[in-house]
């Protein structure tokens, strides 16, 4: 069989290229410094807030990842319909929804984490039940139950239609909830908590780590999400291979009776 | 710094589970990569 | 669709003809649904005999597990929708039981049957079992919690159980449908619904607070968490009604 791919040595086989190409290697090194940039501005450089003192440093890793959970549910949701749509149907977009939602699920376990133990430090609790935070948590169950649906079986295409329905329900739903949460936290006027990053003044520094945080994060979610969709669209090949075998023999099997 | 326990923890939290998730990707690439043929990967 | 110059005296022969007969399809499909689903209840009991004892134990758990009056009346709207809420897990598993068991569901939508007939009969077969199961309960509530239900209250409550339980129907036959079936979907019901149904219980839970006076909150602050009830029994009712066809074809 021809290889298509010239860039490698010929008999590297064990280490060959698997889902990796010249692009996510170099945003790899870039991330990779990136990575390195960011822990220390947020750890050492940056100043310690005028209220929060130091704990002000969480933001850095909290933040950009609630911001790249919900950039996951996005991406996942505009996939889903981009699988449901005749016109641009492929499978791709179906890995492509379920290669996010993983990352997304991810990215909000960080975020429901690192938000906890701010809030450990600065209002003394873990938890607190404000709209937005609530929402996370029910995002995240629902993207849970969203890749426990995907590990159904079947075919690929029954698991693209079922996840791509249920992806669009969330979208449906999630707003719903938020919306109940905060009509509920009305009532209660003891979640003041309201923004966390509103009673932190931002000079410079802070506020370009914090973007740099954004960035790094985002590069970080495009990477991962490239590398699992390729690992997924590998996996459906093995499933596929895997049948065409099994055809092959039967079909052997059949011809051999025959005779 | 105060606190110092938990703002390190947080770091280590996000970035090790980033890290390890992305281990993970690639190790399961490698392990189903093994048995499709190379030229039917379209992205290389 | 048939050639014009075929002077066809059957069914649709126009595609004005095709329409209609699609949109009786769908309401006689509806109903047909939702009567056999509610002569299979009347038959089996399942509801009476099964879930509503069920339910009644629930209610009981929350006296022991909560061990005092006065806390027990002021969360008692909590506890029945709470009771109402596991119990269309089980309800809804059965809804779909009935049709996976023969393979009638698949029976069903290969011979044409409209899904969206499917979706309606079932929802409102749904809802009305619910309903008897909330009149219930509101009863078991006032008895063991001493709830207590003026004229007005009671015309909020009504309105609540309609709206809360077309919300929960609708959604129920939703993700039952999605969750029936095959083996190790029917566990994953529970992890997809309650998150979905937050809001009907956040909702429902205010109204009823309102219904009974609790904490002396007034009948009219219930009306608003009304309209989330209602908003939410809409926006599901369409989407199911949508989205149950490509859910079964599975």
């Amino acid at each position: 069989m021809n290889t298509t791919d010239t860039t490698t040595a010929p008999n590297s086989s064990a280490r060959d290229r698997v889902t990796g190409t010249a692009f996510t290697r170099g945003l790899g090194v870039v991330i990779l410094a990136g990575m390195i940039l960011l822990v220390i501005l947020g750890l050492f450089v940056s100043p310690p807030d005028a209220n929060q003192g130091e704990s002000v440093r969480i933001m850095y890793a909290h933040v950009p990842g609630a911001w790249l959970a919900y950039l996951a549910f996005v991406v996942t949701g505009i996939s889903s319909a981009a699988y449901l749509w005749k016109r641009t149907r492929s499978l791709t977009w179906d890995r492509i929804a379920g290669a996010s939602a993983e990352v997304g699920v991810l990215f909000m376990g960080i975020s429901l984490v690192t938000g906890s133990l701010w809030g450990r430090i600065t209002w003394g609790t873990y938890w607190t039940w404000d709209a937005r935070l609530t929402t996370t948590a029910f995002l995240f169950v629902t993207y849970i139950g969203y890749l426990a649906v995907r590990g159904l079986g079947g075919t690929h295409q029954q698991r693209a239609r079922r996840s791509a329905v249920l992806a669009l329900l969330a979208v449906l739903e999630i707003p719903l909830v938020h919306f109940s949460v905060e009509l509920w936290n009305t009532l209660h006027q003891e979640a003041s908590i309201a923004g966390r990053g509103t009673d932190v003044e931002m000079d410079g520094l802070m506020l370009f780590t914090l973007f740099l945080g954004v960035v790094v994060f985002t590069l970080m979610y495009v990477w991962l999400v490239l590398h699992r969709q390729r690992s997924l669209a590998l996996d459906d090949m093995l499933d596929d291979s895997g049948l065409d075998n099994a055809l092959t023999a039967r079909r052997a099997e059949a011809q051999g009776v025959a005779r | 710094m105060d606190n110092a326990g938990f703002i390190f923890a947080s770091y280590i939290i996000t970035f090790g589970s980033v890290g390890a998730y992305a281990l993970g990707v690639i190790r399961r690439s490698r392990k189903s990569s093994r048995d499709v043929p190379r030229d039917q990967r379209p992205w290389l | 669709m048939s050639k014009p110059s075929q002077n066809s005296s059957l069914e649709n022969s126009s595609p004005k003809n095709t329409s209609l007969k699609n949109s009786s399809g769908v309401i006689a499909t509806a109903r047909l649904i939702a009567t056999k689903d509610l002569r299979v209840e009347l038959r089996s009991r399942v509801l009476l005999n099964q879930v509503v004892p069920f339910s009644l134990i629930v209610m009981v758990m929350f006296a022991f597990a909560l061990d005092s009056d006065a806390v027990l009346e002021r969360v008692a709207p909590g506890l029945v929708w709470l009771a109402t809420l596991f119990s269309v897990l089980i309800m809804v598993s059965r809804s779909f039981a009935v049709e996976t068991a023969d393979g009638a569901l698949d029976q069903l939508r290969s011979s044409g049957v409209p899904a969206m007939g499917i979706f309606i009969g079932k929802t409102v077969a749904l809802m009305v079992q619910l309903l008897v199961l909330v009149t219930l309960l509101v009863g078991a509530a006032v008895v063991l919690y001493r709830a207590q239900v003026s004229w007005s209250g009671g015309v909020l409550l009504v309105t609540t159980a309609v709206a809360a339980t077309c919300g929960l129907g609708a959604v129920g036959t939703l993700y039952g449908g999605l969750a029936a079936g095959a083996k190790g979907r029917e566990t994953l019901l529970p992890l997809l619904l309650l998150p979905v149904v937050a809001p009907v219980l956040i909702g429902a839970t205010r109204a009823t607070e309102s219904a009974f006076g609790t904490n002396g909150i007034a009948i009219s602050e219930g009306w608003p968490w009304l309209g989330l009830l209602a908003v939410f029994a809409v926006l599901f009712s369409v989407a199911g009604a949508v989205a149950f066809g490509p859910l079964l074809d599975d």
